[in-house]
């Protein structure tokens, strides 16, 4: 089980890690920054296996990879959103970031609620109910399984 | 079944006869451009592979423009990081020379090009009828790699222009009002095609600041008809097309939208999201500590022209900064020739070097907690111009230097 932070509509790449840090050399620099603007307590907060879980467009805005990067140090261990915007989609499945779209979940759940995504089963528990989650694509999924789609460059 | 401009170019990248939406196409890429906003991340990855190797160095460009010249120690480590890799690769790399996309506009983007940018405004490219799009730094590096990548075909919003925009109307003012119409993930996965007899009336510039937003209502690229105007462009800059691709009678789109160019006005985009519009009318008065006129959205010479004529002879308002930022190093010299640059600095501005500036702020110009900035960069998301807690709102060239002038949010018909 993991720990729900949740975040609104439309939260932009320049909230999970603002521009000031990207140039920062690595990105375990840049961690303790991540959504500084819209939860100070985050990144000292989370824990690996925790859970983002967000409403519509999540990761809108700016193409900076830095932003699932932060999150998955920290030890995220899946965004779920309504819907995302496709370039920080693309960037977290080719890190290695699962970031699962469930429709149902955000509006049932609170901050702090306990949750378990099952990846195998594509389903969420929370508070006694389950959720069902939208398939990855096929190509998605493939990228996802094998760590990210630097592994295929090492093959 | 006919194709979009999306599925003609995505076709050619594949070599294949045909594209079509939701299919996924593995493409060779024309172009690869980068930028000091990650790229010293991708040779942190390049280096960890185990075989490194660049499929075709010629299809490089890196630019170093987001934070130039460095502002600390660190920025000059990861711009030092990236200068001696493009030196030690042969890689094309350009340092001080403009905003990234201005550059790759001036230099590179050609009619029919399939082109990655790591970065999300790299849908401009398409003012020239160039599929650009935005990747993360994973994304750039197989493609370095490997010359090719995998595209899901997108859908196709298409939008008809017509008419014209009346004077003291800009490019900016449409393309934020059609965002504000569909909304911030009104095109998420889709490209924008726009076409119709109205796109004549626009610009080179002017097309460049549609495209360019276009990825504020999340579209995957942003496509314009190419026409004598951006065929002069390209000759101008001495280059060939790859190909001039055009949207068949029959292209299936997944929406269709007729814009009336005449019946836009100025418009203001107010904190914190891109698809927060209103009519400049109803933000009058909104106190302003500083205004910015640059970006790779809106620092080309046309909008210098249009903020010196306003500006001319009056003075930027008491305790306020004025930025004005030409977007690339020969927009800043045409400046300088044609006397613009005098005029704003006699006026009070401050006139910076070619980068992205406040736009993305991370570089000097950045505003601190509680401050305002009216600006022509491409987003007003909360922080984007400094401190977390600070205002953001966007507009045209002329109502951003208008509320330079006048200290509070204000057309140019009222100065």
């Amino acid at each position: 089980m993991g720990k729900i932070f949740r975040f609104y509509k439309d939260v932009d790449t320049d909230q999970i890690i603002a521009s000031q840090y990207l140039l920062f050399p690595t990105i375990d620099e840049m961690k303790a920054h991540t959504f500084e603007s819209l939860d100070a307590d985050f990144a000292s907060t989370v824990k690996p296996g925790d859970y983002v879980v967000a409403d519509e467009n999540f990761g809108c805005g700016s193409s900076r990879e830095q932003a699932p990067s932060v999150l998955k140090a920290l030890g995220v261990k899946a965004v779920v959103a309504k819907s995302f915007a496709r370039i920080f989609y693309r960037n977290a499945i080719n890190i290695g970031l699962p970031v699962i779209v469930c429709k149902d979940l955000y509006d049932n759940v609170e901050a702090g609620q306990e949750m378990e995504l099952s990846m195998e089963n594509g389903t969420i528990t929370c508070e006694g109910k389950t959720y069902e989650c939208t398939k990855l694509p096929a190509k998605m999924q493939a990228i996802l399984d094998q760590g990210g789609l630097i592994a295929s460059l090492d093959a | 079944m006919g194709m979009t401009m999306a599925e003609k170019i995505i076709a050619l990248a594949a070599g294949k006869e045909t594209a079509k939406a939701g299919d996924i196409e593995t493409v060779t890429l024309d172009k690869l451009m980068s930028n000091d906003g990650t790229t010293h991340l991708t040779i942190d990855m390049y280096n960890k592979l185990k075989n490194p190797r660049i499929a075709d160095v010629n299809k490089l460009v890196w630019i170093v423009d987001h934070n130039i010249p460095a502002d600390c120690p660190k920025t000059a480590a990861s711009h030092k990081k990236m200068r001696d890799f493009a030196k030690a690769n042969g890689i094309r790399f350009y340092e001080g020379e403009g905003v990234c996309h201005q550059v790759m506009m001036e230099n590179h983007v050609c009619p029919g090009d399939l082109i990655f940018g790591a970065d999300s405004h790299t849908c401009a490219y398409g003012a020239l009828g160039a599929f650009g799009t935005g990747v993360g730094c994973t994304d750039y590096l197989y493609a370095m790699v490997t010359g090719q990548s995998w595209l899901l075909v997108p859908e196709t919003l298409r939008f008809n222009l017509k008419g014209k925009l009346p004077e003291g109307v800009y490019a900016r003012d449409l393309i934020l009002t059609i965002i504000g119409r569909i909304g911030a993930n009104g095109a998420n996965y889709k490209a924008m095609e726009f076409g119709g007899e109205g796109l004549a009336t626009l610009s080179m510039s002017d097309r460049i600041s549609v495209c360019n937003l276009c990825v504020e209502a999340g579209a995957k690229t942003a496509l314009m008809e190419v026409d004598d105007i951006a065929m002069d462009y390209l000759k101008e800059h001495g280059r060939e097309p790859k190909a001039i691709v055009k949207a068949d009678e029959d292209a299936v789109y997944s929406a269709v939208y007729d814009i009336d160019l005449s019946e836009i006005c100025p418009i203001v985009a107010k904190p914190h999201f891109v698809d927060n519009v209103v009519p400049a009318e109803e933000s009058l008065g909104v106190k302003i500590d500083e205004a910015f006129l640059g970006s790779c959205n809106n620092g080309r010479i046309e909008d210098l022209r249009v903020g010196a004529k306003i500006i001319a002879g009056k003075k930027v308002a008491d305790k306020v900064r004025f930025l004005v930022v030409p977007a690339s190093r020969s927009v800043y010299l045409q400046a300088a020739e044609e006397g613009l640059l005098k005029i704003f600095i006699d006026a009070g501005a401050i006139v910076m070097n070619p980068n992205c500036s406040v736009c993305w702020g991370s570089c000097q110009g950045v505003i601190g907690e509680g401050e305002t900035l009216i600006s022509t960069g491409t987003r007003n998301f909360k922080g984007r111009a400094g401190h977390k807690d600070s205002f953001v709102y966007l507009a045209s060239a002329a109502t951003v230097t208008a509320s330079a002038i006048a200290g509070e949010i204000t057309t140019a018909d009222r100065v």
